[in-house]
């Protein structure tokens, strides 16, 4: 019987893919597990898998258009069978059925439920470790669900959504979002067991897509740690519930607050000279993604992320770089970048930012990190402000460095100088604070020396 | 703690409150000559002679009207009915005076009387004579409603009954009279209104009384053996109601299941149903579940009856159920 393919969902945020191309034709034969089709997401270009052998059918979405989550994009079936044009072609503009047969059904059979697109992809999302086994390429494997196979009930109907007093309270003591919940209840209730279910995951890894929140409310984004030590949940006292209540409604959304500090950075050019000399090649921004990661670490209130009403204090000091790609700019993150040398750094960073521009990055390799450093000195920006990536608390805006005339023992003098720009959340970080790291960043990039022990 | 039967055990009930006071008296059919229709009274003509241990004639609302009557002027009656499908006959003195005597007399009144007799089926006695009647006194504003399941909470509560100076209703389970338990001799007097927790689990709070407990603490027993564990709550009395045992229980187990012999339609597990979903809305993880006798008459047929009486297999679908462990969940 010929069956739908849909559009899994390839990445948290992803509501809607654009077939880049289709590496099958119709007609052609599928077996499960190979890639048919390349699909453009709001983050790289991702391959799409079948599920089972067949024949592709028809394509439901061309090459060029988008389609939504959980809408068919082909129908494969046995060959010679016929394709009833009942199932319209998915195009974003359109609520696509999600899971309508392209068969005909028998009548005394009824016809699977269908689900709502939005549960439906974030159900469909794998696992980052899953993702994180299959061999690295420029494109990611995903496989994808049969359309004829019935959905998991779906908690939300009607914009209602099915969860236990209990499940409610839960949600709401812990700051979690239910409608990223599965329900496993009757008619997809969501229940005790799955918020148990959803707030350990939480903390374990991306796993959990956080839907869009209502009204505005910025969306917990998940904080994953790749089989590291969890970020704790930290007791929010009472001044810091006022502090984050009143912020956030001065400043709705994330409430920047801005501190500015000039580093001189003569001795961080000496030592890349050095290490130029040692045929080692080091950034001043490695310098700086070196340092911001050590400066979390001395000044570790900075290195946390607010969670709907929770604060998590992480362990480890994860370090996002923006790297401006064609239409945009994504954020790869260094992982323990406090734990690795500045080669490594550099290392990683390039090849990162290299795959970031051919929008091959994997998920998990933009996803998490406390902080971000976002540098425009490339285009000889003195100084900007910069906005925060949430979940992260902050992020470190650095502009160029360049010759400075400054005072030094009563003297104007020549100097390498650079400005730093933090933004801090302010419902969990304060100014004091921001000002704090930026006064480790300063001291460690001063004395660049400490970034190598 | 010497084992002796339910008949006993409210036997000795009755015979340490004769002892104790004078103005307890005993009537009801059969209950002098014949030792009582279940043996409960037995030797307590001998003991305490034909003024105190009455045999009454075939007329409910006559010798409950007796006992009310006695009441108000002193005395403390035990009013055995045969059965309490006998004492619908009844419901006028029991309703309309006993319960409301005290009110309408403005406190100056008292009625201290004890309505007591077995409920429930008793096994093939068909429609007439197997039926639950305690959702019908509770109803009424003015009655206590005693509802015990073992032995021993029988003799506690009687002898608390006895000493109350309001109107209970006392309802044994006809086929309990036999069962023996532990019973302490002399003084036992058990508070009214305290519900016993039999069984502590974290999964689930079955709440149950009288007979239905034996079923409960079958099924609670079935489903250890699948890694349930359950809160069991003996309530003990209906009337009051120990709402603090099963709010605090449903809290910290956030799933109930209320057992009832008698059937569902408001039944008494419907008023408890009702008291957890306002009280504890919060703390559930799902509806509370009801596990009672069906909604129809019961068969002689012995096949009819059993198709339609509580099971321990029922009360164990019934936690599964409010656990999301049935299958297709």
């Amino acid at each position: 019987m010929a069956t739908e393919i849909q559009l899994p969902a390839l990445s948290p945020t992803m509501t809607e893919g654009k077939i880049v191309k289709w590496l099958k034709k119709e007609g052609e034969s599928i077996s499960s597990g190979e890639a048919i089709a390349e699909v453009e997401t709001d983050k790289s270009n991702l391959e799409v898998e079948a599920f089972d052998d067949g024949v592709l059918l028809k394509i439901l979405v061309p090459e060029g258009e988008t389609g939504k989550v959980g809408a068919p994009i082909a129908v494969i079936g046995q060959k010679g069978e016929k394709v009833e044009a009942s199932a319209p072609p998915a195009k974003a503009a359109t609520p696509a059925p999600a899971a309508a047969s392209a068969a005909p059904t028998p009548p005394a059979k009824p016809a699977p439920k269908p689900a709502p697109p939005g549960p439906e992809a974030r159900r469909e999302m794998p696992q980052p470790e899953e993702r994180a086994q299959k061999p690295g390429g420029p494109a990611q494997v995903v496989p994808i669900r049969r359309a004829e196979e019935p959905a998991p009930p779906a908690a939300e109907e009607n914009g209602r959504l099915r969860a236990s007093p209990l499940a409610k309270r839960m949600a709401r003591d812990e700051g979690l979002d239910l409608a990223a919940v599965q329900g496993s209840g009757p008619s997809g209730r969501i229940v005790k067991r799955d918020v148990e279910a959803a707030i350990g995951q939480a903390g374990q890894a991306a796993a959990v897509a956080r839907a869009p929140a209502p009204a505005g409310r910025p969306a917990p984004a998940p904080v994953p740690t790749f089989g590291r030590r969890e970020p704790e949940v930290l007791p929010i006292s009472g001044m810091r519930k006022i502090i984050s209540q009143r912020m956030a409604e001065v400043k709705p959304g994330v409430p920047h607050f801005y501190v500015t500090v000039d580093i001189e950075m003569e001795e961080a050019a000496k030592l890349r000279e050095q290490a130029k000399a040692a045929e080692v090649k080091v950034s001043f921004n490695d310098l700086i993604v070196k340092a911001a990661a050590l400066a979390l670490r001395r000044q570790p209130k900075v290195n946390v992320s607010i969670q709907g009403d929770r604060i998590l204090q992480f362990h480890t000091a994860d370090v996002g770089i923006a790297v401006a790609i064609e239409d945009g700019l994504i954020t790869p993150v260094i992982r323990d970048a406090d734990q690795k040398s500045l080669g490594t750094i550099a290392a990683e960073s390039r090849e990162l930012a290299e795959r970031a521009r051919r929008k091959a990055l994997k998920p998990e390799e933009y996803s998490g990190g406390s902080i971000t450093v976002s540098n425009l000195g490339m285009f000889g920006v003195d100084s900007f402000i910069a906005v925060i990536n949430p979940p992260q608390a902050s992020i470190v805006a650095v502009g160029a460095v360049s010759e400075k005339a400054v005072v030094r023992e009563g003297k104007v003098v020549a100097r390498k100088m650079m400005s730093a720009t933090f933004s801090g959340d302010h419902r969990i970080v304060d100014g004091a604070l921001g000002a704090q790291y930026l006064q480790e960043l300063k001291a460690l990039l001063e004395q660049p020396t400490k970034l190598l022990f | 703690m010497p084992e002796i039967a339910w008949r006993e055990a409210l036997n000795q009930a009755l015979s340490e409150e004769m002892e104790r006071d004078v103005n307890v008296f005993l009537m009801g059919e059969e209950v002098a000559r014949y030792n009582g229709a279940y043996k409960v009274s037995q030797g307590l003509l001998d003991k305490f002679g034909s003024a105190r241990v009455v045999d009454a004639p075939i007329s409910e609302l006559g010798f409950a009207g007796l006992g009310v009557g006695a009441a108000m002027v002193g005395l403390r009656p035990v009013i055995e009915m045969m059965t309490w499908n006998f004492a619908i006959l009844a419901m006028d003195q029991i309703v309309n005076n006993a319960a409301k005597l005290r009110h309408m007399a403005g406190g100056q009144l008292r009625c201290p009387i004890v309505f007591r007799g077995p409920n429930g089926a008793g096994g093939r006695l068909s429609s007439q004579h197997s039926q639950s009647l305690e959702a019908n006194y509770a109803h009424f504003p003015g009655l206590k409603i005693f509802a015990p399941s073992t032995p021993a909470d029988a003799k506690g509560l009687l002898k608390a009954a006895i000493r109350d100076d309001n109107p209970s209703i006392f309802l044994e389970a006809e086929l309990l009279y036999g069962m023996k338990g532990e019973v302490p001799t002399g003084e036992h007097v058990l508070p009214i209104g305290k519900a016993a927790l039999k069984r502590e689990g974290k999964d689930a709070t079955i709440i149950t009384w009288s007979r239905m407990y034996y079923f409960a603490e079958q099924a609670a027993q079935m489903l250890e053996k699948e890694g349930i564990h359950v809160d069991l709550l003996d309530l003990r009395t209906l009337k009051p109601l120990d709402e603090e045992a099963i709010l605090a229980s449903v809290r910290k187990t956030n799933r109930a299941v209320v057992v009832e012999e008698g059937w569902s339609f408001c039944g008494v597990g419907a008023q408890i149903a009702d008291i957890i979903q306002e009280q504890a809305f919060d703390d559930l993880d799902a509806p509370v579940e009801r596990v009672t006798g069906l909604d129809v008459n019961r068969s002689y047929a012995a096949v009819l009856e059993k198709a339609t009486e509580v099971s321990a297999e029922r009360i164990v679908a019934g936690v599964k159920k409010v656990m999301y462990r049935e299958e297709g969940n």
